[in-house]
């Protein structure tokens, strides 16, 4: 190795370094400046709450037992939303690829249900499938699979065309250009739409909890708040931030796993 | 096994328009023999190909393959597509077999015949690799290998060397040459590289701009057992050069 790449190594660790001690001194130091702005009054700690109620609270939810009703609950109803619609929302978009005729007569009902804000729906679901659970999950799953038909749709759409005509060449039947070309050459396109629908399966989770439950964090943060429990709503906030956290890399690491299978497979 | 085209004619409907692609295309291939088609670009020479391969049913003339009317695609034609089309997700090994996996002959024969020809072709190590693990050249091997793994008695190149540098497409059209002779293939190459139909083919049909008629056919007798790259420093490919690029920029 050169000199010059040691320098240059060793600058760049350098700065690395910086930028994670950075990162972690901006948390400590909001926190902080949370903490002590709420000890001192400067703030209403019963409207901002602090860091230390919010550890407490959390300590709290730990001991009782709660805290894993609630995360359970609102995981479980994202997992469920989340695959559903992903599911449906592919094999949709696998029979608007397959027939022209249903994609075009579809077309202009997909474009109003995309524009949409699926949220608006929550209440005819409560009415026709119940306020429990099913509602929750009816509600991600509105929101994601939208999205994913019409991602998956464009994907397959953008299939290179010399292939297909390859595969047909071959004698291939629109199931095998389906299984053999169309669908694998959209992989990349189905992991980013996994990645979305993980974002938005939360956003229709919390808004049905909002708008029916009796268990989840989406209750818990409207039941604090009508409570003005500011601790349990803050707590419950951060919950939520790192149940999407790990959702979100669970994705990217089924995605990491998936490619080196396919590395391995061929 | 020949090709036989007779006034084949082909004119695309859509929302916006008629667009006739082709007008009379007569002309055919002899059993063994290797035949370029040039053309201005657009002129429906690519048409031209998936017609033969039964991809798409001319509106008027007929197309015999064999002494059989082409209706649909059949296993006695191979189709080499512009670019390589490999199949990035796929290893080298499932690329090559694709056809016979496509066509459900995924016996020990075809595969042992696709061994051969792996090896025969300096690509047996790298069955395994993916496609973006390969140069140039190396993909375009394995793309005929592909079309030669379900053992057609025709091969259709269409514009198979128009993606590579010009150093590489030189050495690779040389070397899918040999491979095609020495495979003993009946062989319809469509280009708009002159010099590329001269070095390779055996004849070449001028095609004119759209509606594409045949516009001129030179036989390369002279040039026959000299390899490709020898081929473009002899006076016979310098005179054919500059009567067909004549022909190409001429307007009726």
């Amino acid at each position: 190795m050169t000199e010059q790449r040691k320098r240059y190594l060793r600058r760049r660790r350098r700065y690395t370094v910086c930028i994670q001690i950075g990162r972690v001194l901006l948390l400590v130091a909001a926190l902080a400046l949370w903490e002590i702005a709420a000890r001192l009054s400067l703030v209403d700690p019963f409207i901002v709450s602090s860091p230390s109620r919010v550890v407490a609270t959390l300590a709290t939810l730990y001991t009782s037992g709660d805290l894993w009703l609630h995360l359970g609950t609102s995981c479980l109803e994202t997992v469920i939303g989340f695959v559903l619609g992903t599911l449906l929302g592919t094999a949709v978009a696998v029979c608007l690829w397959w027939s022209e005729t249903l994609s075009r007569l579809l077309d202009p009902y997909l474009v109003v249900l995309g524009a949409l804000p699926k949220t608006a729906l929550g209440p005819i679901f409560i009415v026709w499938i119940g306020a429990g659970t099913a509602s929750i999950v009816a509600m991600a799953l509105a929101i994601s699979v939208v999205v994913t038909i019409m991602n998956m749709h464009v994907g397959f759409l953008s299939t290179d065309k010399q292939k297909i005509r390859l595969m047909r060449s071959f004698g291939a039947t629109r199931g095998q250009i389906l299984r053999f070309l169309v669908f694998p050459a959209n992989y990349d396109t189905l992991f980013n739409t996994f990645r979305v629908n993980v974002g938005l399966s939360w956003v229709g989770v919390i808004m049905g909890e909002f708008l029916v439950s009796k268990a989840g964090l989406g209750y818990l943060i409207v039941y604090g708040s009508q409570v003005f429990n500011m601790d349990l709503v803050m707590a419950t906030v951060l919950l939520l931030a790192i149940a999407a956290v790990v959702m979100y890399q669970g994705i990217l690491w089924l995605e990491r796993l998936f490619k080196k299978q396919l590395g391995v497979m061929g | 096994m020949m090709i036989t085209l007779r006034q084949v004619a082909l004119t695309y409907q859509s929302p916006h328009g008629e667009t006739e692609a082709l007008r009379d295309i007569t002309f055919s291939v002899e059993e063994g023999e290797f035949v370029s088609v040039v053309g201005p670009s657009g002129c429906g020479k690519s048409t031209l190909l998936s017609v033969i391969a039964g991809l798409e049913t001319p509106c008027g003339g007929t197309v015999t393959v064999g002494g059989e009317t082409v209706d649909g695609p059949s296993a006695t034609i191979g189709f080499m597509p512009q670019r390589d089309g490999l199949f990035e997700w796929r290893s080298i090994w499932n690329n090559v077999t694709l056809g016979l996996q496509v066509r459900r002959l995924t016996d020990d024969e075809h595969f042992a015949h696709v061994r051969q020809l792996l090896a025969r072709y300096d690509l047996a190590d790298f069955a395994d690799k993916r496609p973006s693990e390969l140069s140039g050249g190396m993909r375009q091997r394995c793309a005929l290998i592909r079309t030669l793994a379900t053992d057609p008695y025709i091969l259709l190149l269409d514009e198979p060397f128009s993606a590579l540098d010009y150093q590489t497409r030189l050495s690779v059209s040389a070397d899918i040459h040999d491979i095609i002779r020495r495979e003993h293939k009946t062989a319809l190459l469509v280009t708009h590289d002159i010099a590329e139909a001269i070095s390779l083919s055996d004849r070449i049909v001028v095609l004119s701009q759209r509606p594409a008629v045949v516009r001129s056919v030179h036989c390369l007798d002279e040039l026959r057992g000299i390899p490709p790259l020898e081929r473009r420093d002899t006076a016979v490919f310098h005179t054919v050069f500059n009567t067909v690029w004549k022909e190409l920029n001429a307007v009726d």
